[in-house]
This record gives C-alpha cells, sequence and structure tokens, in this order.
C-alpha cells in the first residue's frame, strides 16, 4: 500500500512537470504577447523603452530555460505569481474562482450520477425491450451532442424563453457581495449545473448498463437464478454488487470530461468559475494563471483518479491482501 | 443403498431447445441444440448424462431449471413428480426442490462471502444454523463462511458447491460437469457426496464427459450424441467388450476407454449448423444402411434401456 501510494505521488509529480514544461513551451510558441496582456488598454500611452523596461520587469527578456526555472523555483515556494488580468496572486484567484467552479462540477456530478446510474439499472434490468431502446437512444442523442451547443440551447429555453433561471453570473448583478444570499447562489448555479449534467448523464447510465448487461449474463448470476432468486433479488443481491465499483470508479475517473465540460459551460453562462478564468486567460495572455490554472487542473484530474483507484484498493476482496477474511475470525 | 420403489421423479419427451440467432441485422437463423431428447430419472437414483464436451449437455439441465436464456425455445414435455413442469412450477421449485451445482467457483458471486451465498438458498429455518450445520458436515472450517470464492482451495470450492445444492432438501440434484479437470482425489470426493445424496432418497443427475466418473457413481447412464440420446443402459451393461450396449455410439465410447483398448472413433460429431437428416450418427457409423441415412431412428425400449438406433438388437 505505502509503495503504491509513493509510485503515484511519483506518477504526480513527473506529471505536473511535464505539464507545466509542455504548456510553458506551447505558450512561448503562441502569439501571445504578455507585455501587452499586462498593458492593456493602456497601449497606446506606452513607449518602446517603457515596453522594454516592463519586460525587463517580469523578466520577459531572460532566455526560455532561464525563465522556466525560475517560475518553477517560485512554485516551488508557493509562489504562482500574480495574475496579470486581475492584479491579483494566481492562487488567490484560482481559489475563489475553484470554489465556484466545485460547486457547479458537484453538483453536476452528484446529479448525473444519481440520475445516469438509475437509468442504466432500469434499461439492463430491461435489457432488449422498448423502455431499454428509449434510454439508449436518448442517452447515444445526449452523448453526441456538443455541450456548447446544448447549452446555448438551454440557456435560450430556460432563461431567455421561459424566464425561469438568470441569463448568467454566478450572483445577481448589481447587489453587493455581502447581501447576496445563499439561494442566489443556487438559483445562478443550477441551470449551469443542469447543463452539464445532462450529458454526463447518458455516459453513466450507458456505462452502468452495459456492465448489468455483463453482470446479468455472468455465470454466477445464472447460478443465482437456479437457486430459486428472483430477478429483483439477483438485481439487489448481485447486480448492484458487481456494477458498484467500475461505476463509481468511472464516476471518479470522469473528473477530466467534467472539467473540460465546466469550462464550455461556465464560458455559455458567463459563471465566473475557474473554467471561465482560463478562457480569459488564454484570450488575454495572462501566462501566469494561464500556467496555473493548468498545473491546477491536472491536479484536479488526477486526484479523481487517484480516488477510483484506491476505492478499488478499499473494497474490492480481490485486491486486498490475501487472507485478511480468514483472520477477521 | 434405501431404495423406494422405483418410481419415476421427472420425466422429459422429446425435448427439443432452439435458439433465435440475429446474424447481420434482421436476418435471423435457428440453431437446434437439443432435438428430441428423452429421458427420466427416478427417486433416489444417480443418472449420468454422457456425452462429449461442448455438446449442449448443460442446456438439458437449464432447461428444466427454466433458466435458459430468452432466445431460446423450448418444446416437448416435462413432467416433474407426476405433475406438467410449466415455467411457474419450475419458478417455485428452482432451489427448493431442483438444486443445481454448478461446474466451477467461477458460478460464486466474486464479491459475496461464501457462507452467504449458501445462506441465500434456504428459504425456511435458521439459515445460519443450517448452513454452519452444512459447512460442518462437509468438514469446511468455521472461517470458511467469511471467505470470498477466490480465497477457496479447489477441494473446498467443490465442498462448498455441493453444500449450495445440499443445504436445502432439494429432491432432484443436477450435477453439471461437476468434476472438470480436478485431482482425482477431489473427483472421488465429490463423486461420493453425490452418491450420499442420492442415498437420502434425492434424485441425482450427473452430467458429465467422463465416462470413467459416470460408471463409478452412476445407476443408469444415458448416452448423449448431438443433441439427443441415443441410448440409455444400466451402468452394469458397460462391461466386457460393450456386447450388452445397444447403440454403435456407446460401444465406440466403451471402447474408446484407456482399458479397454483405446480405439478411437474416427470423425467427430456433426455440426449443429449440418445434421444429417437420417440417424445423427450414420456419417460415423460403420453398421449403417441405407435406412439410417434416410430416416431418423425413433427411441425404443430394449433389453432393460432404450436406444435409437434401427440395428440395435
Ligand atoms: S441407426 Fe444405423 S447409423 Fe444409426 S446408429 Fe444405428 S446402425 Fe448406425
Amino acid at each position: 500500500m505505502l509503495l503504491f501510494l509513493l509510485g503515484r505521488i511519483l506518477r504526480l509529480l513527473t506529471l505536473l512537470v511535464a505539464v507545466s514544461v509542455l504548456s510553458f513551451l506551447l505558450l512561448e510558441l503562441s502569439p501571445i504577447d504578455p507585455v501587452r496582456a499586462y498593458v492593456g488598454a493602456d497601449m497606446l500611452k506606452v513607449g518602446p523603452e517603457q515596453w522594454a523596461k516592463i519586460a525587463e520587469y517580469w523578466g520577459l527578456d531572460q532566455p526560455l530555460p532561464e525563465r522556466f526555472a525560475r517560475w518553477g523555483m517560485a512554485i516551488l515556494r508557493g509562489d504562482f505569481g500574480v495574475s496579470m488580468i486581475f492584479r491579483r496572486p494566481v492562487l488567490a484567484v484560482i481559489g475563489e474562482r475553484f470554489l465556484a467552479s466545485l460547486a457547479l462540477m458537484l453538483t453536476a456530478w452528484v446529479f448525473s450520477g444519481v440520475f445516469g446510474f438509475a437509468l442504466g439499472v432500469l434499461a439492463g434490468m430491461k435489457q432488449g425491450t422498448w423502455t431499454d431502446r428509449l434510454i439508449k437512444w436518448y442517452c447515444l442523442t445526449l452523448a453526441s451532442t456538443p455541450l456548447f451547443w446544448l447549452a446555448l440551447l438551454m440557456l435560450l429555453t430556460f432563461a431567455v424563453w421561459l424566464s425561469w433561471f438568470p441569463i448568467g453570473l454566478g450572483v445577481p448583478a448589481g447587489v453587493p457581495t455581502y447581501e447576496v444570499t445563499l439561494s442566489d447562489r443556487l438559483y445562478h448555479l443550477l441551470l449551469p449545473a443542469l447543463t452539464l449534467s445532462i450529458t454526463g448523464v447518458a455516459g453513466v447510465a450507458l456505462h452502468t448498463r452495459q456492465k448489468l448487461v455483463e453482470v446479468l449474463q455472468s455465470d454466477y448470476v445464472l447460478f443465482a437464478r437456479a437457486r430459486g432468486e428472483s430477478g429483483l433479488q439477483v438485481l439487489l443481491r448481485h447486480g448492484l454488487r458487481n456494477i458498484a465499483l467500475p461505476v463509481t470508479t468511472l464516476q471518479f475517473a470522469s473528473f477530466s470530461e467534467l472539467f473540460g465540460g465546466s469550462i464550455l459551460a461556465e464560458q455559455v453562462f458567463s459563471y465566473p468559475g475557474l473554467g471561465q478564468a482560463a478562457v480569459q486567460a488564454g484570450l488575454r495572455g495572462d501566462v501566469p494563471l494561464l500556467l496555473g490554472v493548468v498545473a491546477f487542473s491536472a491536479l484536479f484530474v488526477f486526484a479523481g483518479n487517484l480516488a477510483a483507484e484506491l476505492l478499488y484498493w478499499l473494497i474490492d476482496p480481490r485486491l486486498r491482501p490475501k487472507g485478511d477474511a480468514c483472520e477477521q475470525r | 443403498m434405501k431404495k423406494e420403489a422405483v418410481t419415476t421423479l421427472l420425466e422429459v419427451s422429446d425435448l427439443s431447445i432452439t435458439f433465435t440467432q440475429y446474424i447481420s441485422g434482421l436476418r435471423q437463423r435457428t440453431i437446434r441444440a437439443i432435438i428430441n431428447l428423452s429421458v427420466n430419472i427416478n427417486h433416489g437414483e444417480v443418472l449420468a448424462i454422457v456425452g462429449a464436451s461442448g455438446s449442449g449437455k448443460s442446456l438439458l439441465a437449464h432447461a428444466i431449471l427454466g433458466i435458459l436464456p430468452g432466445n431460446a425455445c423450448v418444446d416437448g414435455k416435462m413432467v416433474y413428480a407426476g405433475e406438467l413442469l410449466t415455467p411457474a412450477r419450475q419458478a417455485a421449485l428452482r432451489g427448493r426442490e431442483i438444486a443445481l451445482i454448478p461446474q466451477s467457483v467461477n458460478f460464486l458471486d466474486p464479491l459475496m462471502r461464501v457462507g452467504a451465498q449458501v445462506r441465500s438458498g434456504i428459504f425456511n429455518g435458521n439459515s445460519t444454523a443450517l448452513q454452519r450445520e452444512i459447512f460442518d458436515r462437509y468438514h469446511l472450517a468455521v472461517g470458511t463462511e467469511q471467505l470470498f470464492p477466490f480465497q477457496l482451495s479447489g477441494g473446498m470450492a467443490r465442498r462448498v458447491l455441493v453444500a449450495t445444492a445440499a443445504v436445502g432438501s432439494a429432491r432432484l440434484i443436477i450435477a453439471d460437469e461437476p468434476t472438470p479437470g480436478l485431482h482425482p482425489m477431489i473427483v472421488r470426493e465429490t463423486l461420493a457426496h453425490l452418491r450420499e445424496l442420492s442415498a437420502t432418497g434425492s434424485a441425482v443427475m450427473l452430467i458429465t464427459h467422463d465416462i470413467s466418473a459416470a460408471l463409478e457413481t452412476a445407476d443408469r447412464i444415458a448416452v448423449f450424441y448431438a443433441g439427443t440420446t441415443v441410448e440409455t443402459a444400466p451402468a452394469s451393461d458397460f462391461c466386457g467388450d460393450g456386447e450388452l450396449l445397444r447403440h454403435p455410439y456407446s460401444k465406440a465410447l466403451w471402447q474408446a476407454l484407456p482399458q479397454n483398448g483405446f480405439q478411437p472413433i474416427d470423425g467427430s460429431q456433426p455440426s449443429i449448423d449440418n445434421l444429417p437428416c437420417g440417424c445423427l450418427f450414420a456419417p460415423r457409423c460403420s453398421l449403417a444402411s441405407r435406412d439410417c441415412l434416410t430416416t431418423v431412428p425413433e427411441l425404443r425400449s430394449l433389453r432393460g434401456g432404450e436406444t435409437r438406433c434401427h440395428h440395435a438388437a
């Protein structure tokens, strides 16, 4: 177990290094000019000399490896630098934005998990019937719908046309922060979260259905039926037990898709989360923020995968050290 | 051995099982897996059904239990304890009166402790006490009930599987290939358990490809070939050169055994897509005549057994 954890930590470190080197290189090759990002609208007032000074101040005149080394050292000290567009430390921006995104992603995650699982179980139990076909058709349609387009559709229908939900943002416009209530936040969260979870539902349902169908065709379910168990008993005793693990694992491993989806959803609903910050940072050349977000999202996805693996370790008796079940008595 | 008056517990007559398969889109084809199979089993007897591996013998077990997959179509008549075995009755009897002993530990839920799985086959009485009692009877240590299937050794797994069937008071126990590739000692032990079960009055149907195991255990033997039974004979008829046997295939099986000269029969079983129209054994039979190629031999009684051969005497 200890070895396993050490291995994972090592893997995380190499992953982070690789991701930061790669994004550093990509940014270097991209037409983004960090100085322009910093100067922003004051561009006309800044002469070439000042421009060079700013570049020197940020260390932008140094060669690439040196800059990377400096950035890396700073990171090791826990200093991610200052976001150029927010004029605040990157970590503070990420922290604040991440909380908003987390609320969004968590709601979508739970929602798609629960509904997807229920739909998948229903389809699997009724395999081959019209119920199954209907659920499969629905899921396949949703799974092949671009999230961006779906988000626009939801926005148009429920926010613009029906006016059930606000059109965007995370809090009501024009209201001071201290007056924003929890229900305000939830109200703004709901539509983006719903949109984000809709495509998630499809994936979870199809996967659950697939696993359940496999289990129901297994020898041990055949034998359970031979022992007189009814369809419902088979599902409760053997079905759920055997699909729970692969399904929850997939659920944790889906953090990357969730994160990718949240970037799109946040963009459409102008929801002030991490994804939106990433897009802004990219478009406006905020290098420190972009690098920070990239490193952070790698960490986030990694955490999901690690959780999935740990679950297997903890729950599946076949992976536990041999003989512990004997010792229990 | 205690023998009740010989009465039939289960009678299967003219059982056919066909499967509908979809090949490429909506084109479908039917596969006949079991054809006009007839067999019966009496109270307190061990009947072995012997045939080559992969010849669909298990389907007979699944048909009796009513657990065939949805694309299977069953035809024919089964009478259990004097009453027609309908799907509703099968559902009521499964696990209670008719029990299955499966092939391998893969038939146990990999994520469920074995004690709980044995208990799930107990429908009345104190299930924990009954399960402990049966584990004790089969020399399974107290801790065994807490184990997961993958933790069982070969011999333990075998005893647990027998226990799942023995724990209820099933009157018909179907052991489907219960000794696949096992150590001879474990095979002998398992077969002894089956005999014990029949001594207590249960009928035991032993489905196997292992003639020696069948001969060691069974009172009667039904020989299975290409989806049907070609002969049913008392185990004692398998002796000498096989001159007491009625069907050429049974004789060939007997003579193919190492102790009987090891003479293998040429050819292989016909594939289910392409069955001969007359006797199913005709392409390999040295006695085949013109009749054999055109008309299917009916099952007929002969010298205390049954056979499907035009020329048997
Ligand atoms: S019916 Fe004819 S072909 Fe078939 S087993 Fe008898 S002798 Fe051989």
